[in-house]
């Protein structure tokens, strides 16, 4: 039985912890900010090929970003599991009488309304500073697209928190899984000029639809069609979400 | 009503090969405070995890508060409260907002829950540190709030896994005033672990000696030190010392002798009444006594009588059997 109170108090922790982490907020802006400035500069007056030579490179650019910061921010969600299990909290969650269920749905619903906050920020500052959008329409989509690739990330980081003892193997998960997943993503560029291989891995990559679909929504340029990107990313986004809470539910409290 | 609180059949845990609870029965009265006491390592936590749930036993029977663990877990999670070893709070939220989180948890209804958490914040004192961050905490105060947290709910049984573990010794007798108080006022049912002896032996009304995951002995404390026959002289002697032994063995009012660390000790009843007795008798034996010590039962002689060893070089000689066990345990799961 899903117990929602048991949710809510899950989510309402996520909330305040976040809200008093001050450094952790500034954290998850800073870095995709820094990116977007940096390499908005760098390569400023590029235009990106395959566009029909309309779309410059920021404007490519920011939907990538965004990508970027709620894959970071959305696994660690996920792996903080970990955190918990360390710091004996785990213990407390466990010991309720709250099914497994309803723990990982708590703790979906924290992460994904951290990173979907993050990916709100992002794109209103953004705007902020000329980034336009065609309208609240579009505005709504881009919120979906963001609400799948958190719930996506989070279900991934939990496979990885109920597989390992403690946060060790973090650093491996960084280079091995992070980094490729946002790089082979389209975030940085587009995926047309890749080899065939390293293509073929983009195209497992959920964040590859997720940034995709914020690009159809927002600047109406996309590799595939939006419909396609939200279908894809929807259901790899219930796969993740399934396998989180399966391995979840499979590993000890203790 | 049910007479037995908590009711252990057979129970065993094995992890990778590894025995860690060796079949082990008892059974706890309502409304009892029972004691398992044991070196570290001898299978007190594991038995508490399998009890609240949080382990799956491997094999044999456990029922807690008339519920069968490995049934109806969320059943038995509604009716125990438990204190783990380590701490087990968030440290970024406040002492009543990690209150507020358990109530929640527990399904507990928002007005009955405000009320209950003043209750409890002030039955162990905490109510002026309720608005402060946890991570403010001393170790005596988390410790206190994690009592309060597992009596929200107004759990049947409370879990307490060595309550008073690396706390000064004036807050663990607070704690212990605590776990006397709740016992008698509120009537819960309180088991817990420790490797102190004069924490079980001041608290408990029944104790259970665990060692190697093995029950060696279980009875009252005073009947458990009635075991040994009195009190326990220790003589350091030098010269012929068989001698001397064999004197002593003839004594009536000699109830056991035996050699332990190099000294002779000696069972009898008013110890102190026969010492000068002894000290007199050794110049005639051919034997000079050098120090004399006189000791009134304790649990640490009852555990040396059942299993050999006392507490202390129990958990020395562990440098090896200890580690390869944490590493076993490290392998399998996290910790204790």
């Amino acid at each position: 039985m899903i117990n929602a109170n048991a949710i809510y108090v899950l989510w309402l922790r996520e909330m305040k912890r976040f809200i008093r982490a001050k450094s952790r907020i500034i954290g998850m802006l800073a870095m995709p900010l820094l990116f977007l400035a940096f390499m908005g500069m760098g390569f400023s007056g590029v235009s990106i090929p395959g566009a029909g030579g309309g779309v410059n490179y920021i404007t490519f650019l920011i939907p990538g970003i965004i990508g970027m910061g709620m894959l970071f921010t959305s696994m660690f969600a996920g792996i903080s599991v970990l955190w918990d299990r360390e710091f004996g909290f785990l213990k407390e969650i466990m010991i309720a009488p709250v099914n497994r269920v309803s723990i990982v749905l708590g703790r979906i619903a924290g992460g994904a309304t951290t990173a979907l906050i993050q990916g709100i920020l992002i794109l209103l500052i953004a705007m902020v500073i000329g980034f336009r959008i065609p309208g609240l329409m579009e505005f709504a989509m881009a919120v979906v697209f963001m609400l799948l690739i958190a719930t996506t990330f989070i279900g991934l980081g939990l496979v990885f928190a109920s597989k390992m003892r403690d946060m060790q193997g973090f650093n491996l998960i960084m280079n091995f899984v992070i980094f490729p997943l946002f790089f082979l993503s389209g975030a940085l560029f587009p995926l047309d000029n890749l080899p065939f291989f390293i293509k073929a891995i983009s195209y497992i990559d959920p964040l590859t639809y997720g940034i995709d679909g914020m690009r159809a929504s927002l600047i109406g340029f996309s590799t595939f069609n939006v419909i396609v990107d939200f279908m894809v990313l929807l259901g790899m986004s219930a796969i993740m979400v399934f396998l989180g809470a399966y391995f979840f539910e499979k590993s000890e409290s203790v | 009503m049910i007479m037995n609180a908590i009711k252990v059949e057979n129970l065993t845990k094995k992890f990778n090969g590894f025995t860690a609870v060796d079949s082990i029965s008892f059974a706890v009265e309502s409304g009892e405070l029972f004691g398992l006491l044991g070196p570290n390592g001898a299978g007190k936590t594991t038995t508490i995890n399998m009890l609240s749930t949080l382990l799956k036993t491997t094999s044999g029977y456990a029922e807690v508060a008339g519920v069968d663990v490995s049934k109806s877990t969320n059943d038995v999670r509604k009716s125990i409260g438990i204190v783990f070893q380590e701490p087990a709070l968030d440290n970024k939220l406040t002492g009543r907002e990690n209150l507020e989180f358990h109530g929640m948890m527990y399904g507990m209804a928002a007005g009955e829950r405000r009320k209950r958490i003043d209750e409890v914040l002030a039955l162990v004192e905490l109510t002026d540190k309720e608005g402060m961050l946890v991570e403010k905490y001393s170790g005596g105060m988390k410790r206190r709030l994690e009592i309060a947290r597992g009596l929200i709910h107004r759990p049947k049984v409370l879990f307490l896994d060595e309550p008073t573990l690396g706390l000064d010794a004036q807050t663990r007798r607070h704690i212990w005033e605590y776990i006397k108080k709740l016992n008698k006022e509120a009537g819960v049912t309180i088991i817990l672990t420790t490797h102190y002896m004069e924490e079980a032996d001041y608290l408990c009304e029944r104790i259970a000696i665990i060692d190697h995951g093995k029950i060696v002995a279980l009875d009252t404390p005073k009947k458990l030190k009635d075991v040994l026959g009195g009190d326990v002289v220790c003589l350091d002697v030098e010269g012929d010392a068989a001698k001397y032994m064999q004197y002593v063995k003839s004594l009536k009012w000699i109830k056991n002798a035996k050699i332990h660390d190099g000294e002779l000790c000696l069972t009898m009843d008013q110890g102190e009444k026969r010492i000068p007795e002894l000290v007199c008798k050794a110049p005639k034996m051919g034997v000079n006594i050098r120090s004399v010590s006189l000791r009134k039962p304790s649990l640490e002689d009852v555990f040396l009588h059942f299993t050999g060893k006392t507490i202390r070089e129990q958990e020395a000689g562990q440098n090896g059997f200890g580690r390869e066990m944490m590493r076993i345990r490290a392998g399998r799961g996290h910790g204790m």
